[in-house]
């Protein structure tokens, strides 16, 4: 039995490829091919879909887009992040407990229910349809998601090092970059990581936020669906490049992405 | 718990607050006074108390979505966990194949859920699809765009393979922590496959399953994007989930009220699950 025990993950893992195989054929088919009717592999192998997207800048301002504001929140998450987790691990102090749960019950709001007032309190602070807009929103979620994944990491590494430390004459910013820093390098890896994915993925904010200057690609395959006919091939081709950013980082953090979504907490 | 009590620590936490305060407390009062509030127009609004919960809470469509919101959560749980658990216990452990296996599986993780929801859509055409082209050919009727049946089956499939890597990194993780020490000691006393299962493994991995059963009980909850963009909520309002039909109402039909209403009841909901798993991880902190 033993034997045979690759075989469920391998099983698992076609299951995963499959709709993304989907995706991949149709993107190098031509639109005609496509509603022609069902086939396996392109009949007529074309990248006319990948040149358009990467010439047409309709097209890819709208990665460029996405991809400013994913990294402008994550290092606003990570930056803003790292000090509170470490407050959260080390100290106690007036109401810690309850702040720290308010913070975890904005990882758990539903982004659906705040799109509205977003739209408008961003379009009162006269940010609307920019790249600080969304990267701000995306913080709702991300800040509480990293701090929580640091403070478990965190509270990983004993008190005494700290102590160590500052009994050797560390100031508490020299300690923190120099010593404290490195040893959870991996915790600020993957929590860097899961704030891009998370900014990444999401597209309800991103997109009830901006219009023109700071459209996020979502909007724009949004657009392409509905008014230039169903350029499905397009639309595929498109799809198949969003992935590409997540394939890249998730590379990076392979080793440390189990611990990660343990929450630091195993 | 060995940590110093100091209050000084407030000032690093407090950007993090101002940041996070800006983007809750904000937009949530703005939610709550459209729950109280009525308009005629002209921003003009008048005190309506608690006319849009009384009637939000009695209406059909409200319990409806709720109902249709509880048995998908439920499906999917019932689902993503168990298969979750077994394709964890039959990775490789380490080595060259375990870090294959892992960026693969995280891979649907980190697709935008528009592009997930337009992937399942033209996945499962009937006509031009890898899946609705073989399913049909196997002799099933399958059309998900009007059979409800079929529109649920899709969108029970698309969360099971946008997700259950969640529960597999989570119980790898668990698996990790667990001792070779352990395994020999189970060999050597002769015990069976399922009693390492469920003396050892079960038990180091009940934590980081208590984690995924909430993450993934929450997360089901405010599903929005995949199931619209896959569905847009039909045929009809069958796959219309509660946070489509907040929306709906919201966005597409502007009866504010009602829908402030809905966030409200909806927010509340979710915020007690957050209480259970706020209380659970705190507990397993202390041990």
């Amino acid at each position: 039995m033993t034997r045979f025990r690759w075989l469920v993950p391998t099983l698992y893992i076609l299951f995963l490829m499959l709709p993304i195989y989907g995706l991949l054929a149709m993107s190098f088919k031509t639109t005609n091919e496509i509603l022609g009717g069902f086939s396996l592999f392109p009949q007529v192998f074309t990248v006319d879909s990948y040149v358009k997207i990467l010439t047409d800048s309709t097209w890819y301002s709208g990665y460029i887009n996405s991809i400013i504001y994913v990294v402008v929140n994550t290092l606003v998450s990570v930056l803003f992040a790292l000090p509170a987790a470490y407050a959260f691990s080390r100290y106690r102090f007036l109401g810690d407990k309850h702040l720290f749960f308010w913070l975890l019950t904005n990882r758990m709001a539903p982004p659906a229910v705040f799109a509205l007032p977003f739209l408008q309190l961003y379009s009162a602070m006269g940010l609307f349809d920019t790249h600080v807009a969304v990267a701000l929103s995306h913080c709702l979620f991300n800040i509480p998601l990293a701090v929580w994944i640091l403070e478990g990491f965190m509270s990983g590494v004993p008190k005494q090092i700290d102590e160590t430390a500052y009994i050797d004459g560390y100031s508490f910013p020299k300690f923190f970059t120099r010593i404290f820093m490195p040893l959870i390098a991996s915790g600020i890896g993957v929590t860097a990581f899961f704030c891009f994915m998370f900014s990444w993925v999401e597209l309800l904010l991103a997109k009830t936020l901006t219009s023109v200057a700071a459209k996020p690609i979502a909007a724009v395959m949004t657009r392409t669906a509905s008014t230039s006919g169903y350029e499905l091939g397009l639309l595929a081709a498109a799809g198949v490049l969003t992935i590409i950013p997540g394939a890249i980082v998730i590379y990076f953090v392979r080793n440390y992405i189990a611990k990660g979504f343990a929450l630091g907490r195993v | 718990m060995g940590k110093t009590w100091n209050n000084r620590a407030w000032f690093m936490v407090l950007p993090v607050l101002i940041i996070v305060a800006l983007n809750a407390i904000v937009p949530l009062m703005t939610v709550v006074n459209y729950s109280v509030q009525d308009t005629f127009g002209d921003n003009v609004f008048f005190f309506e108390g608690a006319r849009w919960f009384r009637e939000v809470m009695s209406s059909e469509r409200f319990l409806s979505s709720l109902g249709r919101q509880f048995t998908f959560t439920a499906i999917i749980l019932a689902i993503e966990i168990p298969l979750g658990v077994a394709v964890a216990l039959a990775m490789p452990r380490r080595g060259f194949w375990a870090s294959v296996c892992l960026v693969l599986m995280a891979l649907p993780l980190l697709i935008p859920w528009n592009v997930v929801g337009a992937m399942w859509n033209i996945f499962a055409l009937p006509d031009i699809g890898l899946l609705g082209y073989t399913i049909n050919h196997m002799g099933i009727d399958y059309n998900f765009t009007n059979q409800p049946i079929s529109a649920w089956v899709t969108v029970v499939l698309m969360d099971v393979w946008h997700w259950t890597s969640l529960v597999v990194l989570l119980a790898y993780a668990g698996l990790q922590s667990i001792d070779d020490a352990y395994y020999q000691a189970a060999h050597i006393d002769g015990a069976s496959r399922w009693s390492v299962f469920r003396y050892i493994q079960l038990p180091k991995m009940k934590h980081v399953l208590t984690i995924a059963f909430l993450l993934r009980f929450m997360d089901s909850f405010m599903i929005f994007t995949e199931p619209f963009v896959l569905t847009g909520g039909g045929p009809g309002n069958t796959t219309t989930f509660l946070s489509i039909d907040l929306v709906k109402a919201a966005l597409g039909e502007f009866n504010l009220g009602s829908a402030a209403a809905m966030s409200i009841i909806y927010f509340l909901m979710t915020l007690l699950v957050c209480w259970l798993f706020y209380t659970y991880t705190m507990k397993g902190e202390q041990k």
